[in-house]
């Protein structure tokens, strides 16, 4: 499949979503929660909110303040400091130079963000990523190995155990099994069109550049990266949830630009996400040397570029070291 | 070209095509400590040493490209202040330029740059405010975008650490009135609504409490 430099045909994108591979998403079952989001269809080119505000009806965690004093607050405290700031914490694990918050804001709590009380009450869950059975550990895990470009945290090791219990606290009083307004990014809307890599490059531009550079790589502090680079050697790889545009294009309209978030039109938020995702980045660690099986197998999906012709390049081709 | 140029000639042509400014330009330093006919000492509010003081920024270590355009947005009224626009439409273009790279290559004052305190053991509402956000009014951590203790962030992202409170509340309010609106993306006129007085104090105080350092843009 050949793409041009403009549009990408994305009319089937709602009824795939069942057979994507739903990193960072809670899986979908039929126990949506009622008062969810819906999106609506735009007239016409207009911007449209469609995102809900945060406070009516999600699941709100509880204050920072109020983690526990003793043993078991102290590994909560421990899971939200390797959230923040995962390079330093949980080196072993990390490849790339991302922090878990960088996708999943204030740390891991904001509505529309991933939060991780959205996700925990959801496992075990079945998972199409990878066609088993997954518990809440093992998505931790595949944070690790994809979004993170490194390495799988063992189970029972102080990073998972920390993780797992900041997940835990946040998540107390919501209901197990439920999916939660607000849980994973939103994304039931599609763009009036196509996503066009050429819109995305100037939505970029004027939205993104400011913050992630130019380049896309990011702006660093003593060594330290202040602002994520969004492709290239030092983000997530081509396994990542987020490579996917209605992963990326939700993320966006939701959160970006930084403090802006539902500014962005439905239209010029999968534009950009396109953009971005037409980059190189650390291949998918699942590729055993043909990218054309590799897109098969775990890419065949109008959500994943990867192994597409965009912009000229065949995209995880040369990926990024 | 195809003949090889002499190399004194051409030196001598560059010096004739520069614009005729820098050349007859008052020395930064001049311009800083002694003023002229024009503009005021800039030292006589942001002190000998570019620390600033009460209301009047630092200026000393800031991001010259950020500093270059502040002078221009004072020139043209993006950035409303009755006292530095006088003075930044006085300066012509090349000695707003020689200005901001003045002051950006002066050393951070030493009394500004002590050592931080860790900031995870400091629970008060404005480190909260400056180190977590207040997401429920959508209001991001501040240091996600000025750096970690507020050191800055390139051209976009001004140190606010080390910064008079004094100063760092007045922008806070230009900003929710609008006085000053030539932030990118709007980014903080936007969030500035989000914020009480009490929450500006505090975060304000916070940050001129904390260790002015170089910023580290790309490094």
């Amino acid at each position: 499949m050949k793409l041009g430099a403009g549009a990408l045909a994305v009319a089937v994108i709602g009824p795939l979503l069942l057979a994507a591979c739903d990193d960072i998403r809670p899986p979908r079952t039929s126990y949506r929660d009622k008062t969810a989001t819906t999106a609506t269809a735009p007239a016409s080119g207009v911007s449209v909110v469609t995102t809900a505000p945060v406070a009516d009806g999600s699941f709100v965690p509880p204050d920072e303040a109020d983690i526990p004093e003793g043993p078991f607050g102290d590994i909560v405290r421990r899971g939200r400091d390797i959230f923040t700031n995962t390079g330093e914490h949980a080196a072993a694990y990390v490849g790339n130079g991302l922090s878990c918050s960088n996708c999943h804001l204030d740390a891991g709590r904001l509505a529309n963000s991933a939060p991780l009380w959205g996700a925990y009450v959801r496992y075990p869950a079945y998972r199409s990523k990878n066609q088993r059975v997954n518990t809440y550990t093992e998505r931790l895990q595949g944070c690790f190995v994809y979004s993170m470009d490194g390495k799988a945290p063992p189970a029972d090791s102080p990073v998972m155990v920390a993780l797992e219990s900041y997940s835990f606290w946040m998540s107390q009083g919501a209901p197990v099994g439920a999916t939660l307004t607000g849980a994973g990014y939103p994304k039931d809307f599609k763009p009036p069109q196509p996503p066009d890599h050429a819109r995305g490059r100037k939505v970029f531009e004027e939205n993104c550049a400011l913050c992630h550079g130019a380049d896309g790589q990011g702006q660093k502090v003593a060594g330290r990266y202040v602002f994520p680079p969004l492709w290239g050697g030092d983000s997530y790889n081509w396994g990542a949830g987020m490579h996917q545009l209605d992963n990326a294009a939700g993320f966006i309209k939701a959160n970006m630009p930084f403090g802006r978030g539902g500014s962005l039109s439905d239209q010029q938020a999968w534009d950009v996400a396109m953009f971005m995702n037409a980059h190189e980045r650390p291949q998918d660690p699942r590729f055993k040397g043909d990218l054309a099986a590799t897109r098969k197998q775990f890419h065949d999906d109008p959500n994943s570029l990867y192994g597409l012709e965009v912009d000229g390049r065949v995209l995880g081709a040369n990926p990024a070291r | 070209m195809r003949g090889k140029v002499p190399t004194p000639l051409v030196a001598a042509l560059a010096i004739l095509l520069l614009p005729a400014a820098p050349a007859l330009a008052v020395d930064p330093a001049t311009i800083a400590n002694a003023g002229t006919a024009t503009v005021v000492a800039c030292a006589s509010c942001h002190g000998k040493d570019g620390g600033g003081m009460a209301s009047f920024p630092r200026l000393a270590g800031m991001n010259a490209a950020y500093l270059l355009r502040q002078l221009q947005d004072f020139d043209s009224g993006s950035r409303g202040n009755a006292v530095m626009k006088p003075i930044a439409t006085a300066l012509s273009p090349a000695d707003r330029n020689a200005m901001a790279n003045y002051y950006a290559a002066l050393p951070i004052p030493a009394a500004l740059a002590g050592a931080a305190a860790p900031a995870t053991l400091d629970t008060s509402p404005g480190a909260r405010l400056a180190n977590r956000g207040m997401w429920s009014k959508g209001v991001p951590a501040c240091v996600q975008c000025h750096g970690p203790g507020g050191v800055g962030v390139g051209a976009g992202f001004p140190a606010i650490a080390g910064q008079p409170s004094g100063y760092l509340a007045s922008q806070l309010q230009a900003w929710q009135k609008g006085t000053r609106k030539n932030d990118p993306l709007e980014l903080m006129q936007h969030l500035s609504r989000s914020l009480s007085d009490a929450e500006i104090k505090a975060v304000s105080e916070w940050f001129a409490r904390q260790p002015a350092a170089a910023s580290g843009a790309g490094s």
